[in-house]
């Protein structure tokens, strides 16, 4: 299928926020690199977050292709209302229990995401998408064991584990909020939507948090976090930017 | 200074063997003289196991307190490329901090033990992790020539006695020259780029000389328990040779990229073959790793309270109430 000049427009805007949501999160993971509660989860965090910023580079490049600049500059030179990640991933990590739900939420959600995007008809993107759902098979697994393990293991990881639940669901809501070319994105074959998404996330992810001993809140009880895929952020995306290209804006045009 | 054994020159001469069964001590012995390796059930000298598991647990702590200074730059290493492979190389010295603290527990020490020890001050590490680095250029320097110094000492211990140390060892070794490949194209890409880049690498570098010569540690005292740590294979080589192998490896490379060491003294004798260079502060050194160094309180207390702050999830994992589910299914 041929795609309109529309389509590739909504294109870029969905790679953007599917690529700036693994750039942020990725960073945020090597955040835990030296600091697990176990040295095991020190190095799990560590490879996802390689996983994750490998996984944005990809997705940059293919913007890149399509015309936008090279990957380093739409990562490193970019303000906060120019990013277009949701808000579950800008927080600082915390507590390990607020990053093993996030991770939890925001992977499961990535693995439909790309299983969905392996069938689209932008055949770049398909072409990344299956590989990328092979890696994330992993991320999802390790999210699992560690929601199984800590649920119900003694009574403060039950109460430190629903409390980050009940902290990052409304977040985690974000991830899916509608962008304004949802209708050409499905029309042309590209994606089938936030909706389906959401639908389908929300399938798979209530029945592992309740066999963990773990509540899920009413969907519709919930105000979702929205504003990240329109460049509206939480005060923690800026300085953790600041950060990021503290070294690289010494001299944006030097090669390091 | 990891990984080297030590022993107080001033104990008696028999003191590493006097308790030991002369019997059982002689076929110690020539099993390693004869190149064979020691394993956990083997029998040992309760001094052999002694200094094992305390160059080995060392070790471990070097690795695990070295990630923090490196780490403190993975959020803001410029670009994809740089950003990527120091997660990658900071990753890789966590595990081996993993791999090094099972070889240790192989001698009957818990790696729960060992990291009370390490947060209470009472084991030691490398001393060279208890100064900063200050800017980008110094995490250049530091996977350069401190991982380059790291593989000077961890190929000498490679070949020691005790079988699963020199297995953890080799596959450290392996992964250590790819930081070292890594860390010298960071400082290649630094020393020949901008003037602000250059000046970056060579205050860096200047920062990090005396340190470096210090990793080693001071020249040794030769001793009755030096010479049977080395035939027990468990001492590899002296400080002064590994230092003078190290110099003789990478002061050129360093010339050749048209940096300058802050030593006026250093150059390669050519009738001995030997470096010559100005002594390094050994009243500082000794400072420093007695606990007074520029960072020594902040590496703890990171560790301290990441220890603390995980505490919940160890306990969590022990509770009989914790479910292990195997990945696969």
């Amino acid at each position: 299928m041929n795609i309109s000049e529309k389509g590739f427009f909504a294109i870029k805007e969905m790679l953007y926020k599917i690529a700036d949501d693994q750039l942020i999160l990725g960073h945020r993971n090597s955040e835990w690199t030296g600091l697990g509660p176990v040295l095991e989860e020190d190095i799990a965090f560590s490879s996802m977050a390689q996983d994750k910023i490998g996984h944005s580079l990809a997705m940059y490049e293919i913007l890149s292709q399509m015309g936008e600049s090279d990957p380093d500059t739409i990562a490193f030179m970019r303000n906060d209302d120019q990013f277009h990640c949701c808000h579950l991933v800008e927080y600082p990590i915390g507590e390990y229990e607020f990053s093993l739900m996030r991770h939890f939420f925001f992977d499961m959600a990535e693995a439909i995401r790309f299983e969905m995007l392996a069938n689209s008809t932008f055949e770049p993107l398909a072409m990344v998408a299956r590989k990328i759902k092979g890696e994330i098979k992993y991320h999802t697994m390790h999210a699992q064991i560690w929601i199984n393990q800590l649920g119900a293991a003694t009574e403060e990881s039950n109460l430190r584990m629903q409390k980050a639940l009940n902290e990052t669901f409304p977040l985690a809501l974000g991830i899916f909020e509608p962008g304004t070319h949802e209708e050409i994105l499905a029309e042309e074959g590209i994606f089938e939507g936030e909706k389906a998404l959401q639908d389908k996330w929300l399938q798979l992810v209530t029945p592992i948090l309740e066999k963990a001993g773990l509540q899920v809140p009413s969907i519709s009880s919930i105000t979702p976090s929205y504003g990240g895929r329109f460049g509206s952020h939480t005060p923690h995306l800026q300085p953790m930017l600041e950060e990021m290209t503290e070294v690289f804006r010494i001299d944006p045009s030097a090669e390091w | 200074m990891y990984g080297n054994a030590y022993i107080d020159p001033s104990l008696a001469p028999n003191k590493l063997t006097q308790d030991e069964d002369p019997i059982k001590l002689a076929e110690f012995e020539a099993r390693i003289a004869a190149g064979d390796k020691i394993e956990p059930k083997d029998w040992m000298p309760t001094e052999y196991r002694k200094q094992l598991i305390r160059m080995i647990e060392q070790h471990a702590h070097s690795e695990i307190i070295g990630s923090l200074p490196e780490g403190t730059w993975i959020t803001r290493a410029p670009g994809f490329r740089r950003k990527l492979a120091l997660i990658a190389k900071v990753q890789d010295e966590v595990g081996h901090a993993q791999l090094l603290y099972s070889a240790a527990e192989t001698l009957g020490k818990p790696r729960e033990e060992m990291i009370n020890d390490l947060i209470s001050g009472k084991s030691k590490y490398s001393n060279v992790f208890n100064y900063p680095a200050i800017t980008w250029a110094d995490t250049a320097v530091i996977a350069w020539l401190i991982d380059a110094g790291a593989i000077v000492n961890q190929l000498a211990n490679s070949k020691g006695s005790y079988g699963p140390y020199v297995r953890a060892l080799d596959r450290i070794c392996a992964e250590e020259s790819f930081h070292l490949k890594y860390g010298h194209d960071n400082v290649v890409y630094l020393a020949t780029g901008t003037p602000k880049q250059r000046q970056m690498v060579q205050e860096a570098l200047t920062r990090w000389w005396p340190p470096i010569m210090h990793f080693f540690g001071p020249s040794d005292k030769i001793s009755v328990h030096t010479e049977t740590l080395m035939k027990w294979k468990v001492k590899m080589a002296s400080n002064d040779d590994m230092r003078q192998t190290f110099l003789n490896m990478y002061v050129p490379k360093i010339w050749d990229l048209g940096l300058v060491l802050p030593d006026p003294n250093l150059k390669k004798n050519t009738e001995t073959g030997l470096w010559e260079y100005t002594e390094p502060d050994w009243e500082e050194f000794k400072r420093v790793i007695n606990g007074d160094g520029p960072c020594n309180a902040e590496r703890l207390a990171v560790r301290r309270q990441a220890e603390e702050k995980g505490r919940w999830v160890r306990q969590a994992l022990l509770s009989k109430d914790s479910r292990y589910v195997t990945p696969l299914v």
